[in-house]
C-alpha cells in the first residue's frame, strides 16, 4: 500500500509562493483521480521562517505527513532549505533545487553563516539533482514571482500526472488573469529537464 | 462531487450543512480558518469574532438558549479562558445544538503550551468529537450538533494542529435548517443557583450514562478486524499513522471516546491477543482501557510529548517487538545550515519600539502575538511570556514585589482587547507605577489578520465603531496616556524615557498598521551608499530580515525592504538613504 504512495515535500522560505504550488500539484493528483493529503504549517512559522508543504497522492493515503526518507521528490526555492530538509527524500529520490539564496537574520545578525559552497554540498547530498535558477528563468518569461511554478514544471517531470490534470489544476488555482503567465511558468520548468 | 479541504474548512462546511446559525470565536492558530470559513457562508450564519473565547463562548451559549444551532472556536489553551462557563454551561445544558470546536498543538508550533483538550471533555462531563481528517471533521460536527440537541448538552469537538491545516477530500451535502430560535422561560432549567443546580448536578452524570449508549453504537467509533495478535486502540490523527505502521494490525478507531465506549473496548479486548494505545498527547484512553482491568501498552512505547508521527511510530514499534529503533541519519553538513527562524517582518512597527527599549536596563513583561519575536536576538527585548494579558499584569507583579528595576509590560492590540483592560484596571487601582506599552499594528497579525474592536470592522464585513485604546487607558484610571508613531526612533526614545522616570502609571500605544495587512511598503525603500557606509553594523541590531549582513559591508535586499526607514534612522554615518530601486 505504502509503496503506491507518492510523496513531494516543496520547501523555501515565507513569501516564496510554497503553498500555491502545493495547491497546484494536489489539484492535479486529483484531477488525475488519486485520493489526495496535503500539509503544510501555519502561524508563527510562516513569518520569514522556513515553509514546508508536503503533498501525497495514492489509491489511498493515511497519513497526510510524508516520513523521512520516504519522498519521491524534494523541490526547493531556496538552496540552503534543501539541505536542511533533505531526509525526506527517498534513496534515490530527485531533488530540484532552484539556486536562490535568501540570508537569514541569523547570519545578518552575525550567529551563523550562509555555506558559501552549497552547490557542491547538493551534489554531494543529492545523487539525483537538478540545479538551476528558477528566478531567472521566471525572469525571462516577464515575472520572477512566477519561479514557484517553473520549480513545479521540474517537479511534474518526476511525477506520473498526465499534463491535461496540471494544466486543468493550474486554471483552478491561479486568478485568470495570471493564467497565461503560469502555465507558461510552468512549461519552461517541465520543459528544461 | 469531492472537494480539497482542510479540516478547519471541513469544521466550517459541517456546520453550515448541520444548520448552525451563529458562530463566534477568537483567533489562535491552528483553530483560526474554522470560522472565516464560516463567515463565508454569510447571511446565513451570523459570525462574530469576539474580544476573548470566554466571551464568545458565552455568545454562543446564549444563542444556542434561545434555540439557534452555534459553534464557538478557539485553540486549546483558549479554553482555559472559556473554562468559566464550560464548566456550567454543562448544568444548564442548551436548546440548539452547541459545539465547541477546540484546536490543540501538538508539538508547539505556534502555542505556548502542550495542554491536551480532552481532558476538558472528561472535566466537564460533556461528550467528545475527535476527527481524523477533513471528511470526518465535516462528518462529526453534524453529529456533535445532533448529540448536542439529544443530551442537551454542549459538546467538544477536538482538532488538532495536523487535522485543522491538513488537506483531504470531502464530499459536500445539503444544509438543513431548523428555525425554532425563542427563549423558552424555565428558570428551574437556566438558573443554577443552588436549589435548582443541585439537581442539574445529578442530571450531568445521568446524562453521562445514557451517552455512553451512544458512544458505544456510533459509527463514529468503529472496530476494523484484521490480523489480531496486535489491537491498536488509537484516536484523532494517529490512527492514520498508525495505520501506515501497522498494517496488519486490527484496530478500534475512536472519534466519539467519551464517554468511553466501554462496551465496544472490551469488545475489541477480547477478540484480540495484545493491546497497544496510540494516541498524541496524555494518555487519556490508555488509563482509562487500564481502568476497565485491561492489560494494554502504551506510553512505554509510544511518546507523550511532541506530536507523532510515522516515523516516531517506526520507532514505538520497534521498541514493542523488541527491535532496536531505525537509525535516524542525521541531516548531512547540518552544523553548516543556518537555523532560519520567524523573525518580525521588515517594516514591522513593533521592531522600532523593541530596540528603542533596549536602551534602557528595564525588564520588559511580554505578551503573545507577533511581537513575541522580540524575544530573539538582536532585538532580545522581552523577558517573561505566560498568557494573553499578562504582559500586563506581572509587570504590576513585579513592581509591586520591589524588583529594583522598572518594569515595562508589553502588549499587543487584539490582546490588549482580549484581556489586557482588566490588568490596567489593576495597576490603576492599586496605586502601580508600571509602564505599558501596546504595540498596536491594528490588527490581530499572528494568527492572519484578523478584526478585533479597535480595527472599525467585523468579521461579517460591516464597518462599526473603532474602539480607542487610549479611552480605555484613560477610563481605567490612567492620567499619562500617549500616542506615538513608532517608526520615529527619536520619539519614540523619548517617550520611552520620559514615562519610565514617571512616577504614575503610563499608557504609551505605538500606534501603525501591520504593512503586511495594507499589502504595501511603508515608505521608499531604501540602500545603503557603499563609499560613506563604514561596515560598522550598527544596522543589522535592529533584526531586519531586508539587511543582508553576511559580507563586509551590509546590504539591503531591494526585494523585501518595506521601506520603514528604521535602519536610516540607526546609521550613525549617514550612509543609508532612501532611493533603492523598486
Amino acid at each position: 500500500m505504502e509503496n503506491e504512495t507518492q510523496s513531494v515535500v516543496l520547501v523555501g522560505v515565507g513569501g516564496q509562493g510554497i503553498l500555491l504550488a502545493s495547491e497546484i500539484l494536489a489539484q492535479a493528483a486529483m484531477q488525475a483521480g488519486y485520493d489526495v493529503k496535503t500539509n503544510e504549517v501555519h502561524g508563527m512559522a510562516q513569518r520569514g521562517g522556513s515553509v514546508m508543504a508536503q503533498i501525497r497522492y495514492g489509491t489511498k493515503v493515511y497519513s497526510p505527513l510524508v516520513p523521512k526518507n520516504s519522498a519521491q521528490i524534494l523541490a526547493a526555492l531556496e538552496q540552503v532549505e534543501a539541505l536542511r530538509f533533505a531526509d525526506y527524500l527517498a534513496p534515490g529520490g530527485l531533488a530540484a533545487v532552484s539556486a536562490q539564496a535568501i540570508t537569514p537574520v541569523t547570519v545578518s545578525s552575525g550567529t551563523a553563516r550562509y555555506p558559501d559552497n552549497v552547490e557542491e554540498m547538493l551534489k554531494v547530498v543529492f545523487p539525483r539533482l537538478v540545479y538551476f535558477d528558477a528566478a531567472q528563468k521566471a525572469k525571462e518569461i516577464g515575472d520572477i514571482r512566477a519561479a514557484n511554478i517553473v520549480l513545479l514544471g521540474v517537479v511534474s517531470r518526476g511525477l506520473d500526472l498526465p499534463p491535461d490534470a496540471w494544466q486543468k489544476a493550474i486554471a483552478l488555482c491561479v486568478p485568470e488573469k495570471f493564467k497565461d503567465l503560469n502555465l507558461k511558468a510552468f512549461d519552461v520548468g517541465r520543459n528544461f529537464v | 462531487m469531492r472537494y480539497l479541504m482542510s479540516g478547519n474548512e471541513a469544521i466550517a462546511r459541517g456546520a453550515y450543512e448541520a444548520g448552525v446559525t451563529v458562530g463566534t470565536g477568537y483567533p489562535g492558530t491552528p483553530s483560526t480558518e474554522i470560522l472565516e470559513n464560516l463567515a463565508k457562508y454569510r447571511p446565513k450564519v451570523y459570525c462574530e469574532w469576539s474580544p476573548n473565547e470566554k466571551v464568545a463562548f458565552e455568545v454562543a451559549a446564549g444563542a444556542a438558549l434561545s434555540g439557534a444551532r452555534a459553534i464557538v472556536t478557539m485553540k486549546h489553551v483558549g479554553l482555559n479562558v472559556a473554562a468559566d462557563p464550560l464548566m456550567t454551561l454543562s448544568y444548564i445544558g442548551v436548546e440548539g445544538g452547541f459545539v465547541a470546536c477546540v484546536a490543540d498543538d501538538p508539538g508547539m508550533h505556534s502555542s505556548q503550551n502542550e495542554q491536551d483538550t480532552r481532558n476538558y471533555a472528561r472535566f466537564a462531563k460533556i461528550p467528545l468529537f475527535e476527527p481524523a481528517d477533513s471528511q470526518e471533521a465535516k462528518d462529526f460536527l453534524k453529529m456533535a450538533i445532533q448529540v448536542s440537541e439529544q443530551f442537551k448538552t454542549p459538546v467538544i469537538l477536538r482538532s488538532t494542529t495536523r487535522v485543522s491545516h491538513s488537506r483531504s477530500l470531502v464530499v459536500h451535502e445539503e444544509r438543513t435548517v431548523e428555525g425554532r430560535v425563542g427563549f423558552v422561560k424555565n428558570p428551574p432549567r437556566f438558573v443554577p443557583i443552588p436549589v435548582w443546580g443541585r439537581p442539574m448536578r445529578q442530571r450531568v452524570e445521568e446524562r453521562l450514562l445514557h451517552q455512553k449508549k451512544l458512544s458505544e453504537s456510533s459509527p463514529a467509533n468503529r472496530i476494523e478486524w484484521r490480523d489480531r495478535a496486535l489491537g491498536i486502540i488509537t484516536s484523532s490523527i494517529a490512527y492514520h499513522y498508525a495505520r501506515e505502521v501497522w498494517p496488519k494490525a486490527s484496530f478500534l478507531k475512536l472519534g466519539f471516546p467519551f464517554p468511553f465506549p466501554d462496551a465496544l473496548i472490551y469488545e475489541f479486548a477480547s477478540g484480540v491477543d495484545s493491546i497497544l494505545v496510540v494516541e498524541e498527547l496524555d494518555d487519556f484512553l490508555e488509563q482509562h482501557v487500564r481502568a476497565l482491568g485491561i492489560r494494554c501498552q502504551g506510553r512505554e512505547v509510544v511518546p507523550g510529548i511532541m506530536e507523532l508521527s510515522v516515523d516516531r511510530l517506526q520507532a514505538a514499534r520497534a521498541k514493542l517487538e523488541g527491535r532496536a529503533a531505525p537509525l535516524e541519519k542525521p541531516v548531512a553538513f547540518s552544523d553548516k545550515i543556518p537555523p532560519r527562524p520567524p523573525v518580525l517582518c521588515p517594516g514591522c512597527p513593533h521592531r522600532g519600539v523593541f530596540y528603542a527599549l533596549g536602551k534602557h536596563d528595564v525588564v520588559v513583561t511580554g505578551d503573545i502575538g507577533c511581537y513575541s519575536l522580540g524575544a530573539f536576538k538582536p532585538l532580545d527585548r522581552m523577558d517573561t511570556i505566560l498568557c494573553m494579558g499578562a504582559g500586563i499584569s506581572m509587570a504590576h507583579g513585579m513592581q509591586i514585589a520591589g524588583e529594583p528595576r522598572k518594569v515595562v509590560g508589553v502588549v499587543g492590540d487584539s490582546t490588549f482587547f482580549h484581556s489586557g483592560i482588566t490588568g490596567l484596571l489593576d495597576i490603576s487601582y492599586n496605586m502601580g507605577t508600571s509602564t505599558i506599552v501596546v504595540l498596536d499594528n491594528r490588527t490581530t497579525a499572528m494568527t492572519g489578520h484578523q478584526d478585533h474592536p479597535g480595527t472599525g470592522r467585523t468579521l461579517m464585513g460591516d464597518a462599526t465603531v473603532a474602539i480607542s485604546i487610549e479611552d480605555i487607558g484613560r477610563a481605567c484610571g490612567f492620567k499619562r496616556v500617549f500616542k506615538a508613531d513608532p517608526y520615529s526612533l527619536k520619539n519614540a526614545m523619548q517617550v520611552i524615557s520620559d514615562e519610565l522616570a514617571a512616577d504614575e502609571p503610563s499608557l504609551i500605544v505605538f500606534s501603525a498598521p501591520c504593512p503586511l495587512r495594507e499589502r504595501r511598503r511603508v515608505g521608499v525603500v531604501r540602500k545603503i551608499q557603499t563609499d560613506v557606509c563604514k561596515g560598522c553594523k550598527l544596522c543589522l541590531g535592529i533584526g531586519c530580515p531586508a539587511i543582508e549582513g553576511g559580507g563586509e559591508m551590509p546590504k539591503i535586499n531591494e526585494i523585501l525592504c518595506a521601506g520603514c526607514g528604521l535602519c536610516e534612522q540607526v546609521c550613525p554615518t549617514g550612509a543609508i538613504v532612501a532611493g533603492g530601486r523598486a
